[in-house]
């Protein structure tokens, strides 16, 4: 055999191919050993990537398992309708699950804080649906990128049967031999984007042409400005404080999640790559915009332990 | 030496990229999408700065962003880590310190992973402690790793610890070793200093075996030949560590030599469909070639290569793909697809080097569950050749393996695994252990060979249980049964009928492979061996010398089960004549 065959040096994946390829093992790593998987679909950026390589894993088949919306019930507009139209455009089986008792109570972000509101409405919420649903994997868009306590996140993150994150107890993992054996009542969080940077998942979007939410792309909102943060009015739920007058504003998010707690940063990028300039030029921890972590330093890592992504 | 201003524009960001991403921006962007992906881990203890230098990484490539910098400085500013005074100054390693607990304790005690890019790569970091007792989490980061960077303290040189980094680093088969000769500032760069260390590390490096060994002098601290040259040491000439990060050739160490393909999943959305999904762990595959799927030995040719965006003529590692064979073969997941003729080792028994990543310490009498590629099977320990002592990395004999311990073991899988030593793949030669019970993930191997038994076993010191021992023990003594038939599958399943009346009357006993029977028996176990070409259609089987039948298979276990009471291999003493 030659040394150097003719053709070798096209045999060469990009970084991008690379990390897909990965990311494709890993969810059919966890379809072919766990019972009962789901994936938990956020509607954001990071979910519209992993339903594609989902879409990649198993076609020309249809996901062996269906997508789990766990639903606040106070996301943007926009969001549920991109949901709403996004899986039916794609043939996925969507799931929604809300927390019925924090919803009857009236549980809020405006009079229960960031905190306790996120406590209910989404780690209760996911863990209360992931109980129901008796799945022992869980599928989620988070990257080790995004916070330092998330940048020793295993790949399969092991959670007890109250689904708490035990931080000195985890797996290790070698290889790419991933190690899924669980018990009765446990269950793993699966991360298959786990060494996508942001840039990443954005050069993705753009090279894969993925649809995502139209929040991500600056236009004209109703937005006032609150702690420092600019907070959409996107229904007449929002409470304003006195002295508080929406106004129009050209701003897009970096991060999507519960209208009053993302903050828009003022833009005018109406395309993907007028999106990731400004990224590139800004470089503003993505996180910053989400008003949950502000609270105090390391609270990613008291949220997780307690069940939260 | 004066402060330097920390807060300087990135420089890995070049100029005209820079000037591109202002201007062009879908330029950049088909620029950046043709990086290739590099993977390093960073081993070193705490005191020889390894945090401060990822630290200088990241924030010289302009990849922390400024919110975690004003944290950073903040938390420097309050936390005045450094007992010198200079707590007003960024304290780098602060960017790389993860959980509370490490922040609490100024240790890292887990591995974490850091990411960053330039114009041609992306790097991903895996940043490991160094103390002795985290053997456990460097083989973690190490196992995916192309390139090792240690890190070496000027003022200590090379310890027993740098040697154990290096060694390790070589076990796991990183082709690349990149030796960060760090606190130059603090030996006044001398050049006699940087060269005795980089010629003996250098030395011991080449005895390992490791292909690929650089030396750089530099100072995390300062910042000094980290990612910008700096003018401290002007008689070094070399490239800086992120050039030379950026430059190391991965192209060789790729193995596209032979195709193995471990099957993950099998894809059958329809009656008309049966894709098997997997990813590449080396090789080339191409439509028409003719294949084998192993366990099987079926032959047959690959007749698509599919994927969500379209049928391809030929994969390559480590691509994910969807193979379709023209035949319709048996083939699920854990089976692996090879080209005919460049078959991998198929055996039940491993010779491997292990570390032991459990607190539990391993128990040579239990089975454990034992993943290679895709194929989960059950694993005995066979024995422990030796251990490796972490003072001069001799191996010593030992009885089991503990935490942290790097171990020669041989290993017998219940089912057959399909092998390349780890040396020529890191895919299909590597392997983790799993607790039963706790399922915990408590062993990393690496394969030596597989079959038969080494020369290194046979020699070694002499078993220390004996034969009556074993029988006290196991209320038997060892034998051979062998079961035959007119078909294969009609001996295979007389055979296991055999094994479950025996184990139903108490005793232990085992269908297994002819080559491990004679191993099996001399452990106390009745080896039942399969042998298709045996006494036709009679039920029929052959204890030592012995030939026993029965009317049916029933009454020929039962009567195999008299003729080891008959033969004195019953109970637990030897019989009395």
């Amino acid at each position: 055999m030659t040394p150097s065959p003719p053709g070798l040096d096209a045999r060469r994946l990009t970084h991008l191919r690379q990390l897909e390829a990965e990311s494709i093992h890993i969810l059919r790593e966890v379809a072919a050993e766990l019972e009962r998987p789901v994936m938990l679909y956020s509607i954001g950026k990071d979910s519209s990537v992993m339903v594609r390589l989902a879409q990649k894993a198993f076609a020309p088949g249809p996901l062996p398992f269906p997508l789990l919306h766990i639903d606040t019930t106070w996301k943007f507009r926009a969001m549920y309708e991109f949901r709403d139209r996004f899986c039916a455009d794609h043939g996925l089986r969507l799931l929604v699950h809300q927390n019925r008792r924090g919803v009857a109570d009236g549980v809020n972000p405006f009079d229960h804080g960031s905190n306790k509101y996120t406590q209910i409405m989404k780690t209760h919420a996911l863990l209360e649906a992931l109980r129901e649903g008796g799945y022992d994997a869980a599928f989620g868009g988070a990257r080790r990128d995004e916070e330092r306590s998330r940048a020793k996140e295993r790949i399969y993150s092991f959670r007890d049967q109250f689904g708490q994150w035990d931080p000195k107890n985890q797996r290790p993992e070698l290889w790419n031999l991933y190690n899924g054996k669980v018990k009765r009542g446990e269950s793993i969080r699966a991360f298959p984007l786990s060494n996508w940077t942001e840039l990443d998942v954005w050069q993705y979007v753009w090279l894969e042409d993925i649809p995502i939410v139209p929040l991500y792309f600056a236009a004209p909102r109703p937005v006032v400005e609150r702690d420092g943060a600019l907070i959409m009015v996107d229904d007449d739920r929002m409470r304003l404080r006195p002295g508080e007058v929406p106004r129009t504003e050209v701003v897009r998010f970096r991060t999507l999640g519960c209208y009053p707690l993302s903050g828009a940063i003022r833009s005018e990028a109406t395309t993907l790559p007028a999106i990731i300039q400004e990224m590139l030029l800004a470089r503003h921890s993505e996180r910053q915009g989400r008003l949950i972590d502000h609270d105090e330093e390391g609270s990613m890592e008291v949220k997780k332990r307690e069940g939260y992504f | 030496m004066a402060a330097r201003d920390h807060d300087r524009a990135s420089p890995a960001v070049a100029v005209d990229d820079e000037a591109l991403l202002r201007g062009d921006v879908e330029a950049y962007l088909r620029r950046h999408e043709q990086k290739e992906l590099l993977r390093l881990v960073v081993i070193g203890s705490v005191d020889d700065g390894k945090s401060t230098l990822i630290g200088r990484l990241l924030h010289d490539t302009a990849s922390v962003y400024e919110d975690q910098l004003s944290a950073v400085k903040r938390a420097s500013a309050r936390g005045a880590t450094r007992g010198d005074g200079s707590a007003a100054e960024v304290d780098f390693s602060l960017f790389t310190d993860g959980l509370r607990a490490e922040r609490e304790q100024g240790i890292t005690i887990d591995v974490a992973y850091r990411y960053f890019a330039t114009a041609t790569r992306k790097f991903i970091i895996a940043d490991t402690p160094g103390h002795v007792q985290y053997t456990r989490n460097m083989a973690t980061g190490a196992s995916t790793a192309n390139v090792a960077v240690i890190l070496i303290d000027a003022r200590l040189g090379v310890l027993a610890q740098t040697r154990r980094h290096a060694y390790l680093a070589s076990l796991l088969g990183i082709p690349h070793l990149v030796v960060c000769v760090n606190k130059m500032d603090l030996v006044a760069w001398d050049p006699a200093v940087f060269a005795r260390i980089a010629d003996e590390i250098g030395a011991f490096a080449g005895r390992l075996g490791i292909p690929d060994v650089t030396c750089l002098p530099v100072s995390a601290l300062r910042g000094d030949q980290i990612v910008t040259h700096g003018d401290a040491a002007p008689w070094y000439d070399g490239p800086t560590l992120l050039e030379h990060l950026e430059r190391v050739p991965l192209d060789a160490d790729r193995n596209l030599d032979e195709l193995r393909f471990p099957v993950q999943y099998v894809v059958r959305p329809s009656l008309d469909y049966r894709g098997f999904a997997g990813q590449l762990a080396s090789g080339v595959v191409r439509v028409g070639d003719e294949v084998v799927a192993l366990p099987s030995g079926r032959r047959t040719t690959v007749a698509a290569i599919d994927t969500y965006d379209g049928a391809l003529t030929e994969a390559f590692a480590p691509m994910s793909v969807t193979l379709r064979l023209a035949d319709e073969i048996d083939v699920s997941r854990g089976d692996m697809i090879v080209h005919a003729g460049r078959a991998p080792l198929a055996s039940q028994r491993l010779d491997a080097m292990l570390v032991w990543l459990s607190e539990r310490p391993m128990d040579p009498d239990r089975s454990y569950l034992l993943k290679h590629t895709s194929r989960l099977v059950r694993a005995d320990v066979v024995g422990v050749v030796g251990v490796i002592d972490p003072e001069d990395l001799a191996p010593r004999p030992a009885p089991h393996l503990s935490l942290n311990d790097i171990g020669r073991v041989t290993l017998r899988a219940h089912q057959p695994l399909f092998c390349d030593p780890y040396a020529h793949n890191r895919a299909t030669g590597s392997f983790i252990l799993i607790d039963s019970l706790t399922h915990d993930t408590v062993g990393a191997g690496m394969i030596v060979a597989g079959g038969v038994p080494t020369a290194a076993a046979a020699a070694g010191p002499r078993a220390q249980v004996s034969a009556a021992e074993r029988r006290a023990r196991l209320d038997q003594v060892g034998a051979v049964i062998t079961v035959g038939g007119a078909a294969a599958d009609a001996a295979r399943g007389r055979a296991y009928l055999v094994e479950r009346v025996l184990f139903d009357h108490g005793r232990i006993a085992a269908v297994v492979d002819a080559a491990a029977a004679a191993a099996v028996a001399a452990a106390g176990v009745l080896a039942i061996v399969v042998a298709a070409d045996g006494d036709g259609g009679v039920a029929a089987a052959r204890l030592d010398d012995e030939r026993v039948t029965g009317d049916d298979d029933e009454a020929l276990a039962r009567a195999v089960l008299g003729a080891l009471e008959r033969a004195g291999k019953l109970g637990a003493t030897e019989p009395f004549d």
